[in-house]
């Protein structure tokens, strides 16, 4: 699936294209399919997002997303050296996701 | 330490009001992010894995208690409370808010503090010794000869647009602690045979994709000629480096391409046009500027006795000071390499403890090093005891300066948006690795460098060991690399052969540490026994 992703414009954090909105969890990222290129040129002129752009990715059996580079999933997740800072704190395991 | 005149702080203050209306006009849609990108660029602020990053310049790696106190303050208010002091002498944050910036840099212009030319093809901040104005061996203090430079780059109208970026660093010691034969241009104050003070330049070195050690260019540059041969050397790199590849832009190339004598004559014919235009700064602005680095009062007659009864004051001790011009003084450094920890990381905690601790002891001074650790310059010997004992209780007592422990490693994958692979938990590993089998002392000094991709920010061409981050598929690997130096005695260190994984990286340092233990003569580190006993033992012990 292509999945679309880029930075809050104000607070530069990463989010995901769920459909109507940029939210900050990777699941919540839907299939852009086609309308990739429309949305992004969409989103990023009304400044709802910065540098965004589209990825490929799968949605694993438990719903889940996975972009395919790893690059994606650390930004996805964040830094894998500070787990409190990542968005899952209480999930030390999520670091092997990274990976 | 250098003091802000009016002129300074007008310029800065100016400059955080511009770019205030930048990024408000940015929020408000009317500048897009191609048009905003060069303009936060020329301040510090990028764009990286995570959220917005800004890379605060410390002039040749000085700082003074209320701003390092301030970098901590800004920690804690605008980022997630710690800061990675870098291998240029600086820091950046890593979760900084667009909408927060211009407070940030307004915050920082008040402690004479910012953050321009910190990115982009311009001079960057200029770097140095990072015992300088306390070392033993130093001919001078080589910080106002930084300053200076430091003023006549910044705002250089000429300079501000070149092919690529320019790093300058100025050392006066014939040891070499500031990597200079490996920057843009590396200047060595030096005394010629009459006694004169001048300048030596080497010119085009640097790291990256395409390592060069830089050459001797010109061996003697009279002190009232500094800004003036060095405003030659930069106008033949403006009008010969290449701009129409990024990767053959920077000066190393084009003096590798000319050759250095071909481009030393361009040099000195720009340069002998440039004497005729007046442009160096009188000698007496340089006194001016020397006047900010006068000695601290430091006391004489002070006992040089060390009290070693406690073997692990006696280990720190050891291994993390430096000789002192005055007697009775010494340079102590704060470690930021705890095992298992990240290199370069503190906390805003750390910050403010290290601002008190310099402020009690050391003349409210620190310095940054490229080895990504904090220096108290100025410390009595008879103090020592006592601020190791404060920097132990603060978990800032880490013993181990120049050892495998003491790795340089830039922010990979976990952080940097050009990365190929993590730098940091590698680092975390093989320190975590010769700490826990307690091999870290007899290995003695061994360089470790760490870049997570081919832009080298972690030195990785210049150490001992180095190791370089590669996408594999997809998938990290990491080659390693034998026989790097950034001292005195510079050298490019080699790769051994196929990369390994994180876990295999980790055994393979290991197994080259083994052969140089098997091997070693006398009196000989790691990398006297690499360039004695040559590739093929490692490669062996590797692959074979
Ligand atoms: C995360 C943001 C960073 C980005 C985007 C970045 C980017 C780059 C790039 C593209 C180069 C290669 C330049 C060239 O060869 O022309 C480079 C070189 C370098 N960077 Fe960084 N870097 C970053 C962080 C750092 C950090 C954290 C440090 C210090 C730990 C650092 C220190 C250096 C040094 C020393 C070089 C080598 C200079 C040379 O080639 O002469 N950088 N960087
Ligand atoms: S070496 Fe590469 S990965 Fe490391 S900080 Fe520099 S650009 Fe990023």
């Amino acid at each position: 699936m292509k999945v679309l992703t880029g930075n809050d414009l104000k607070t530069g954090l990463v989010v995901w294209w769920n459909g109507q909105e940029w939210s900050r969890h990777v699941d919540d990222a839907v299939d852009a399919g086609d309308e990739a290129n429309v949305i992004l040129a969409r989103e990023e002129s009304a400044r709802r997002v910065n540098a965004a752009y589209a990825i490929d990715a799968t949605r694993e059996a438990d719903g889940s997303i996975r972009p395919a580079h790893i690059k994606d999933r650390v930004r996805a997740l964040g830094p894998t050296v500070r787990p409190d800072l990542t968005m899952k704190p209480a999930e030390p395991e999520a670091l092997n996701w990274v990976i | 330490m250098y003091l802000y005149d009016s002129y300074d702080q007008a310029m800065v203050d100016a400059r955080v009001a511009e770019f205030r209306d930048q990024a408000r006009r940015r929020l408000e849609g009317k500048l897009t992010e191609d048009q905003f990108k060069p303009l936060r660029l020329q301040n510090g602020l990028y764009l990286q894995l995570h959220a917005y990053m800004l890379r605060v310049a410390v002039p040749y790696g000085t700082l003074n208690s209320a701003q390092m106190h301030m970098l901590a303050d800004i920690a804690d208010k605008y980022d997630r409370g710690y800061g990675h002091f870098t291998t240029r002498q600086n820091i950046q944050y890593n979760w900084i808010k667009l909408e927060e910036a211009g407070d940030l840099l307004a915050d920082l212009a008040s402690v004479e503090m910012h953050a321009i030319q910190t990115s982009g093809n311009c001079i960057r901040n200029i770097s140095s010794d990072h015992f300088a104005g306390a070392a033993a061996d130093e001919l001078v203090d080589p910080r106002p000869y930084a300053e200076l430079l430091r003023q006549w780059s910044s705002f250089h109208p000429e300079f501000l647009h070149l092919p690529r970026k320019f790093k300058i660093a100025v050392i006066a010691s014939d040891t070499d602690r500031a990597a200079m034969r490996l920057h843009d241009i590396g200047i060595q104050i030096v005394k010629n045979d009459a006694g004169e003070v001048g300048c030596a330049f080497y010119v085009g070195g640097g790291m990256g994709r395409t390592p060069m050690v830089a050459p001797l260019i010109k061996d003697f540059v009279p002190l009232d000629q500094l800004i003036t041969y060095s405003e030659a050397c930069l106008r033949v790199y403006n009008r010969y480096g290449r701009r129409d590849n990024k990767y053959k832009a920077r000066i190393k190339i084009l003096v590798h391409e000319l050759g250095k004598d071909e481009y030393a004559r361009q040099v000195e014919e720009e340069f002998a046009h440039l004497q005729s235009q007046g442009i160096e700064p009188p000698l007496a602005e340089l006194a001016r500027i020397a006047t900010f680095f006068a000695d601290p009062a430091f006391e004489s007659g002070l006992s040089t006795e060390l009290d070693r009864s406690n073997p692990d004051f006696a280990l720190w001790a050891d291994r993390n000071t430096h000789p002192h011009k005055q007697a009775g003084y010494i340079s102590a450094v704060i470690s930021l390499k705890p095992v298992g920890g990240i290199p370069g990381d503190a906390s805003a905690e750390q910050m403010h403890t290290i601002a008190d601790l310099a402020k009690e002891y050391s003349f409210d001074e620190m310095r940054v090093m490229h080895t990504q650790n904090i220096v108290l310059p100025h410390v009595k010997i008879a103090d020592l005891h006592t601020l190791w004992a404060k920097l132990e209780a603060a978990g800032l007592g880490t013993p181990n300066l120049d050892t495998i422990e003491d790795i340089i490693a830039c922010p990979g994958l976990d952080y940097c948006s050009l990365a190929n692979a993590r730098s940091i938990p590698v680092a975390q590993k093989i320190a975590t690795r010769f700490a826990e089998k307690g091999r870290t002392a007899e290995l003695g000094e061994l360089k470790l460098k760490i870049s997570g991709c081919i832009n080298a920010c972690g030195h990785h061409h210049a150490g001992h060991i180095g190791i370089l981050g590669v996408d594999k598929k997809g998938t990290e690997n990491y080659q390693l690399l034998l026989g790097g130096s950034e001292a005195q005695d510079t050298s490019l260190a080699k790769i051994t052969g196929p990369g390994f994984d994180e876990d295999g990286i980790v055994d393979a340092v290991e197994k080259a540490t083994d052969v140089y233990l098997a091997q070693r003569q006398q009196g000989e580190r790691f990398l006297d026994t690499y360039r004695r006993i040559g590739m093929d033992p490692f490669k062996e012990a590797l692959y074979g």
